[in-house]
């Protein structure tokens, strides 16, 4: 039964990506683009990855719409008409889809359990992780101990955003200031990029608890 | 190509459609918020390939039934994988965080250019420098 609850919700994913491609005002966009992440978090749910799923909803459908949203009220939210031919995009895309297609059909089937991704440590986290680490949880275990180095890169990819936003956003406030009175935009951008920064470390933190 | 050989291969071929469709849009939309965009549906379609390749049919979440403490496991439970559930738990974050960067980019270029345009952007660069 759940092979049909799987098969229905990657259509809308499909049918929501066509309409994220056509749509040209960016507010409905980004708002197409949170359906598109609770969707995508049902599709997990449905396929077993409950965090994955409480993560996406929370940063992918939550945060990442708020930055979106905070972004369009600094820059507008109307797209011009592509100017040049999308033929060669096209032709690109076609080509690249079509040799990742060929490629699927030697994959092992969906849901098969003696599928190659389930024999090498995944064996070992499943049957040790309640000795070695006691947590009934088993994707927490692997993430925090058996890939805690993996976890720990990823605090510093996001303490680098976190200061990346702010340098691009109040060094902007500093040279407009200097340029001009003109203090609108600039007292903007910097207050924007502190709630994106601040937003983001403990959001990320709490999702992984 | 019979149903089943269908079924079971589904997953991947949408995870493929979405991937191009954020392809095209990062290829051929000017706008560059709207880029940004397509950047998170290719992502995303990643996300999916991975959980799709954990998953065993008639599987449970990798949460351990049972006092969870080692002691009397329980029989008969098969547990999806969890190793693809700790990669895209990684990946998803590290999304957010070049996506909050991008963004800022985008800020800062609609400042400096007044615009966001791709096209529009090359030719105020073009003008610039003609006139050094």
């Amino acid at each position: 039964m759940s092979i049909v609850v799987d098969i229905v919700l990657l259509t809308l994913l499909a049918v929501a990506g066509i309409a994220l491609l056509r749509i040209r005002n960016l507010f409905a966009v980004v708002m197409l683009a949170g359906i598109y992440s609770l969707l995508s978090a049902g599709l997990f749910t449905v396929m077993d990855a409950v965090d994955v799923a409480f993560t996406e909803a929370a940063v992918g459908a939550g945060i990442s719409t708020v930055l979106f949203l905070g972004a369009l009220a600094l820059t507008g939210h109307h797209e011009n008409r592509p100017g040049h031919t999308p033929l060669l995009p096209l032709i690109v895309v076609s080509v690249t889809g079509l040799a990742l297609v060929y490629g699927t059909i030697d994959m092992p089937g969906f849901g098969g359990a003696d599928n190659p991704v389930h024999h090498h440590v995944a064996d070992h986290y499943l049957e040790e992780s309640p000795n070695e680490i006691d947590i009934p949880n088993v994707v927490t275990a692997v993430l925090a101990s058996y890939r805690g180095y993996d976890t720990w890169g990823e605090v510093t990819v996001v303490f680098a955003a976190a200061v990346g936003v702010m340098l691009l956003l109040m060094g902007g406030r500093r040279s407009r200031a200097a340029a001009s009175g003109d203090g609108r935009a600039g007292g903007d951008g910097p207050a924007n990029g502190d709630g994106q920064a601040g937003g983001d470390g403990p959001a990320n933190g709490a999702g992984h608890r | 190509m019979s149903l089943d050989f269908f079924v079971s291969h589904y997953n991947y071929w949408v995870v493929i459609f979405l991937m191009m469709v954020g392809f095209y849009i990062l290829i051929s939309r000017g706008n560059l918020i709207k880029k940004i965009v397509g950047l998170n549906v290719f992502q995303t379609s990643v996300f999916m390939l991975y959980i799709s390749m954990g998953k065993i049919t008639g599987g449970t979440p990798p949460i351990l039934v049972g006092d969870g403490h080692g002691g009397e496991a329980v029989e008969h439970v098969v547990y999806s994988n969890p190793l693809p559930h700790v990669l895209i738990l990684t990946a998803i974050v590290v999304g957010i965080a070049t996506t909050s960067v991008g963004l800022a980019l985008a800020v800062r270029i609609k400042e400096a250019y007044g615009t966001l345009e791709e096209d529009e952007i090359n030719r105020i660069e073009a003008l610039v420098e003609a006139s050094e």
